[in-house]
């Protein structure tokens, strides 16, 4: 029994902690009594808010409990959030995937292939070379660290001659479109990835000795009527006649090959008189492109190199990040989307706890609650509920991303700090959907709430 | 008792009750000079006249009246949850009518203890944590918070109860947790709003034997009521009706 005489008990508690009771305060002072003081009222009230009076750890425990109090209502309220978080890291999660993908796709190929070319210049409003590519560019650019393969390619001018399998002049037929006529070198086959289905391609040989040897694309091959190579037919450019010595497929550069006649360089020099070689392409080591870049045109032309336009493939991180940019947009707008209706749930259901709960707003307001406390908790209800939805909804954002990827043979690609962002997220969003039912609750009439009942 | 010259219409000797304080005499708990509650509108409703009232420490008042007296107007203001009109009202010899609403809150915290009638205890959480609930906002030490709320709850004798929740508990015990709460904090002052009004009769006997046994112990008790049989326990009765407060003779 403690409370026996509140007056004469309340003496050691003063001592104790002069700031903990208000009352203490001002029996000590009789000023305090006058109210002429206002300035003793004020410090009075200023001690009393120190000590313990309902300090942080105190509001987190109060808004803790506010929360567990309806664990199935918390699960509800906290959905809304949880899917716009996820969604929002499964959008994003896989459109980084899947650009991860398709950049992989493209690195394949194209972060591995360059080519180089002659600069040209418009003079007299005709394009002309600055200077031609040396004949022997293949050769000086394979000593180029990183380069794996190179071949020439030049598209040849047969004057107007056709070419044809069998030559016959049937003035009754109309002249059959002419394929195109290219001469290449012995290289070329491997720089632009082809493969031929029939015979070979042909070799450094045939291009020095000029042999009447040609390798006729695949599409070209079958319209001139030839579908092996084991009976070394033959066909004509103009008059002459040349043995068709392997068919060319699948490449992966200068699909125009394809509907082409190929010619060794060699060949095409001593038929046709070819000028100058067109292009070089070149097969290079992953990651090789600014090196090769930079050293080609050296290799080729020393006394010029800016003669020598090189193309060289992007970095791969250049790449990837326009194509996420156009997947992200429409996937972030979805997500935003998803987290105003969270958003909005939070608010709804916080408001419906305000309303609910104004019996015990009114208690605490009783028991001395200021309405900043009052306010305070239910806005730190609102940011943890919002940030629960948050980490709930990124761990599992996290994990359909993972087993989508897994699915699919993917390698999963997510930005940890859009993660760890979008969990934030959601607190940001409870604290903007706490703001409102925080100022109802603040604004509560004590005494009509407590009239009103619980 | 003491008694004010009159509770009605004369106003006290403000000088004498301020030289008295500082002479070290112990202030009335509750002193309402010239306090009145005028709600703005067409006519204006006078809800409480300007009246004077003292109580003093250790009394046991009971305050009765038909509803739409004036009763609940009275408790806010006694209860500092609204401001007069006119006048001033000292709780404890401090002036409250120009006081911050912090500081305010503050003495509400530390100097009023409530009972309600609808106890308004926290469903979900424990008789002890309910009690505590108290101590958060009136400043009493963390490390004292458990042994105040045991030593309340021991005082309403409800040791045996500590893990409840207020769900399980009958009417009387909830009542009983409820004034718990409200010592806890060791206040000057329990104001009692219908404390009785939900419970049966025996559950009402039980908490006005609570009441009596807290006013032997010394405690300062105001206890707003419609009851006869609550009010007869109360050692002053104070009588409202139509604004005007009158002390009933015993």
């Amino acid at each position: 029994m403690t409370l026996t005489r509140p007056r004469a008990d309340r003496g050691p508690d003063a001592h104790a902690d002069p700031h903990a009771d208000p009352s203490a305060e001002a029996h000590a002072d009789p000023h305090a009594l006058h109210g002429t003081d206002a300035r003793a009222d004020r410090r009075a009230a200023a001690r009393a808010r120190r000590g313990d009076r309902f300090a942080l750890r105190d509001l987190v425990r109060e808004a803790a409990a506010g929360i567990d109090a309806r664990p199935g209502r918390l699960f509800l309220t906290i959905l809304g959030t949880v899917l716009g978080i996820a969604s929002v890291v499964v959008t994003v999660g896989l459109a980084q995937t899947a650009a991860g993908q398709i950049a992989a796709q493209f690195d394949a190929v194209s972060i591995t292939q360059a080519t180089a070319s002659p600069r040209t210049m418009t003079r007299g409003g005709v394009q002309q070379t600055v200077a031609p590519l040396p004949w022997d560019a293949d050769h000086r650019a394979a000593r180029v660290a990183g380069v794996e393969a190179a071949g020439l390619v030049a598209a040849v001018d047969v004057a107007g001659a056709r070419v044809t399998a069998v030559p016959v002049n049937d003035p009754s037929q109309p002249l059959p479109v002419t394929p195109p006529v290219f001469a290449g070198t012995e290289g070329l086959l491997d720089a632009v990835r082809g493969t031929t289905t029939a015979g070979r391609f042909f070799d450094a040989g045939h291009d020095q000795r000029a042999d009447r040897v040609v390798v006729l694309g695949t599409r070209a091959a079958e319209r001139l009527g030839i579908s092996r190579v084991d009976r070394q037919p033959s066909i004509f450019i103009g008059d002459r006649s040349y043995t068709v010595i392997g068919i060319l497929d699948g490449v992966a550069r200068r699909a125009d090959l394809l509907d082409a006649v190929v010619l060794p360089m060699g060949t095409a020099r001593t038929d046709f008189a070819l000028a100058s070689p067109d292009e070089l392409h070149l097969r290079i080591a992953v990651g090789a492109g600014p090196v090769v870049g930079e050293q080609v045109p050296v290799a080729l032309n020393p006394n010029s190199p800016e003669s020598v336009n090189v193309q060289v493939p992007p970095t791969g991180s250049a790449m990837r990040t326009t194509i996420q940019a156009d997947l992200n947009t429409i996937f972030l707008a979805l997500g935003g989307v998803a987290l105003l209706i969270g958003g909005l749930g939070i608010a709804n259901v916080t408001l419906l706890s305000v309303m609910e709960r104004v019996g015990e707003i009114g208690l605490r307001r009783a028991l001395g609650a200021r309405r900043r406390d009052i306010g305070a908790q239910f806005m730190l209800e609102s940011v943890t509920v919002g940030l629960l939805g948050g980490l709930i909804g990124a761990a599992l954002g996290v994990a359909v991303v993972v087993a989508a990827s897994a699915a699919q043979s993917w390698t999963p690609i997510l930005d940890l700090t859009i993660v760890l962002g979008s969990a934030l997220g959601g607190g940001v969003i409870g604290l903007i959907a706490g703001i409102y039912p925080a100022l109802k609750a603040a604004s509560v009439e004590p005494i009509a709430a407590l009239r009103g009942g619980l | 008792m003491r008694l004010t010259g009159a509770l009605v219409g004369r106003p006290t000797d403000l000088p004498g009750s301020g030289v008295a304080v500082a002479d070290g005499v112990t202030p009335p708990v509750v002193e309402l000079r010239e306090v009145s509650r005028v709600f703005p509108s067409d006519p204006p409703v006078h809800a409480l006249r300007p009246s004077n009232l003292l109580v003093h420490d250790g009394d046991y008042l009971s305050i009765v009246g038909p509803s739409g007296s004036g009763k609940s107007t009275l408790l806010n203001l006694l209860g500092l949850l609204d401001r007069p009109t006119s006048g001033e009202y000292l709780l404890d010899g401090v002036p409250t009518g120009t006081a911050s609403e912090a500081h305010r809150s503050a003495l509400r915290g530390g100097r009023i203890g409530f009972v309600f009638q609808q106890f308004h205890l926290l469903p979900h959480r424990t008789v002890l944590e309910n009690v505590m609930l108290a101590t958060l906002y009136s400043g009493v030490p963390r490390a004292e918070r458990r042994r105040r709320a045991l030593d309340a709850l021991d005082r309403v004798h409800l040791t045996h109860r500590l893990d409840f929740k207020p769900p399980l508990l009958s009417g009387g015990e909830k009542q009983r947790v409820a004034v718990a709460r409200a010592v806890v904090t060791q206040p000057r002052m329990l104001l009692a709003d219908e404390p009785t009004g939900n419970l049966d009769t025996t559950n009402s006997a039980g908490v006005m034997a609570l009441f009596d046994e807290l006013h032997r112990d010394g405690l300062t008790l105001v206890v707003i009521t419609h009851d006869p049989k609550v009010s007869a326990h109360a050692r002053r009765r104070v009588r409202i009706e139509d604004g005007y407060l009158r002390e009933i003779d015993r």
